[in-house]
């Protein structure tokens, strides 16, 4: 394992587009950071971001790995070239003449996508742990350490992410195309879950199909922060609103993602052993 | 030394391969066994199948049918391909690492101590080049690291796909040289090629394919099997037709304008041949005995299997 995760580190490190790509990702989140210096003044309404709570323990989980993983766009075309290059340079094939077996050339990029997914994880685990002593209200280790599972679901999005775009550069073989296509699937998917909310004049059934569907088990995974925040619950209360539910991360969501990724894994060795190079 | 001929170990066995893709069937039943220590040359015309046939025991295409194993058979074809050297076609690198980094890629690959990437640099005369981009390279550079990539491990057989293809006369030189230099090493070499001196010169075995179909494969010597033919001119070209045509040993005759050119069925000294035409009143302007090319020769055997077809 740690010989084929060095050959694909290997081929990273001296690409330079990728090293480029991984860099601005790592930074962007860092700057996240940032976001505790906005500031508006609207006349006399101030408003400052990092007193809104957003930094407080044990939120800022959710809210930090919520934010970073919008940012997973960028890794996701290193991955993509990753695989696609390997078929635009034909290395591929040399690759395989060299002696790698075509199920140790799959896990090598599999085994890239997990250090990949894990080193975001750990960085976003340490960037929110810097913010939230700085920031947070609480910081008893009870509180702070409580809600970690937000991490879990963070690592398990980028994981299952990863995989499908290293399925479209296995299955396309165009970096450009296959970053096209991931767009197509998920308007597609995005269009008709509109479609059948509209049928249906209301989510609940459309949530029950579209669950299992990779874009949108992406998105459960992670439950959006902002109705959580204790501001935004108030202004709701007063127009008579209630925004509670669930953010919690639920197994099934976890296990419906692992299950896409076990299953674009697959399908790209299926793929990559039936195919003549 | 001479006992150990009879047991060569065979480094390569294919039984009866079969590769379509689609309709069109690119190799069918193909058989032959390599043995260590020869140097093979796989000929045929382009689009003739042999790349596809490297391919398939190379791990890269699969077989529709039939089987091949690499050496005893007891290893899985990735982990035999450690032993095996090879370049397919054009030289497959990463444009955006040096020689050098190319290399060393493909010792972790090969699992090879990286001692090995100078050494083999200095062979195809790179080493001054190592530290430059991949995709700076010329095509013959490109190719010659392809051989020093083919290289590294030391292989038990070096695979070579058409190496000079796409070169100029230098490169071309400068390839064949190197590929000299290894075969005098005693590596034994697959060379799969349509040019045929190229294969001449350095192959002791040759397998020869049209349309993925075998039609000989065997010595290289024994493939030129004809005794040869004279090429002949006299200012009286009918009485020697006339007289060649009622002769035993020859079994064709071509003329073409003054040329006279006569297949001979059996060996026949060309001195034997003066004399005997001098004695029957046949004075010639131009006696040359020859042998068929190899190239000839292959011509020869893709056109008559053509007109059996």
């Amino acid at each position: 394992m740690l010989r084929l995760l060095n050959i694909e580190y290997y081929k990273l490190k001296y690409n330079k587009a990728s090293r480029v790509l991984i860099i601005i990702y790592f930074a962007l989140l860092s700057l996240m950071s940032l976001f505790a210096t906005i500031k508006f003044n609207i006349g006399p309404i101030k408003f400052h971001l990092a007193e809104l709570g957003i930094f407080n323990f044990p939120y800022i989980w959710h809210f930090n790995t919520f934010v970073a993983s919008l940012l997973k766009f960028f890794l996701l075309l290193v991955i993509v070239s990753m695989v696609a290059n390997e078929y635009s340079n034909k290395t591929i094939k040399q690759n395989l003449i060299d002696g790698l077996s075509k199920k140790e050339f799959i896990l090598s990029k599999f085994y890239c996508v997990i250090a990949l997914s894990l080193i975001s994880t750990f960085f976003v685990f340490v960037v929110s742990l810097i913010l939230g002593f700085i920031y947070s209200s609480y910081t008893e280790l009870t509180i702070v350490f409580s809600d970690l599972e937000f991490l879990i679901a963070f690592f398990v999005k980028l994981l299952g992410f990863f995989s499908f775009g290293l399925f479209l550069g296995m299955l396309i073989k165009r970096s450009a195309f296959a970053v096209a296509a991931m767009v197509v699937l998920f308007l597609i998917e995005i269009i008709s879950y509109g479609i059948v909310c509209g049928i249906n004049k209301g989510t609940e059934l459309a949530d029950r199909i579209y669950q299992f569907l990779p874009f949108k088990s992406l998105w459960n995974l992670i439950d959006e922060p902002g109705s959580r925040l204790s501001a935004v619950k108030e202004v709701a209360a007063q127009i008579g609103e209630d925004l509670s539910y669930d953010y919690s991360v639920r197994w099934y969501e976890i296990a419906i993602v692992l299950a896409w990724t076990a299953l674009f894994i697959f399908l790209s060795y299926r793929l990559l052993k039936k195919r003549d190079l | 030394m001479a006992y150990k001929c009879y047991k060569l170990e065979s480094i390569l066995t294919i039984n009866n391969l079969t590769k379509k893709f689609g309709y069109l069937t690119a190799v069918k039943d193909l058989s032959f066994t390599i043995k260590k220590g020869n140097v093979y040359g796989i000929l045929g015309p382009n689009g003739s199948g042999k790349s596809t046939t490297l391919g398939v025991v190379l791990n890269v295409v699969n077989k529709t049918s039939g089987d091949f194993h690499w050496f005893d058979g007891k290893i899985s074809t990735h982990d035999a391909l450690k032993k095996v050297g090879a370049i397919i076609e054009r030289p497959n690198f990463y444009p955006y690492m040096s020689g050098y980094q190319n290399l060393k890629l493909v010792c972790k690959i090969k699992g090879v101590n990286y001692s090995k990437i100078e050494e083999k640099l200095k062979i195809v005369g790179l080493l001054e080049r190592k530290d430059s981009k991949f995709k700076t390279f010329s095509l013959g550079m490109k190719q010659r690291l392809a051989i020093a990539s083919a290289l590294l491990n030391d292989p038990e057989i070096l695979i070579l796909d058409e190496p000079t293809n796409g070169l100029d006369p230098q490169g071309i030189h400068q390839i064949r040289e190197i590929i000299k230099q290894i075969a005098a090493k005693g590596t034994t070499i697959l060379l799969a090629s349509h040019l045929l001196d190229e294969v001449e010169k350095v192959c002791t075995h040759v397998v020869v394919l049209r349309k993925g179909k075998k039609l000989y494969s065997g010595r290289v010597d024994e493939m030129i099997s004809s005794n040869g033919f004279f090429e002949l001119k006299c200012n009286n070209q009918e009485a020697l037709v006339t007289l060649l045509e009622r002769h035993n040993s020859f079994s064709k005759i071509k003329v073409e304008n003054d040329l006279v050119t006569a297949f001979l069925t059996e060996p026949m000294r060309s001195d034997d041949f003066n004399k005997y035409l001098f004695e029957k009143g046949i004075i010639l302007t131009h006696l040359i005995q020859r042998k068929e090319s190899l190239e000839e020769q292959f011509l020869q055997l893709t056109d008559n299997q053509t007109n059996q077809i």
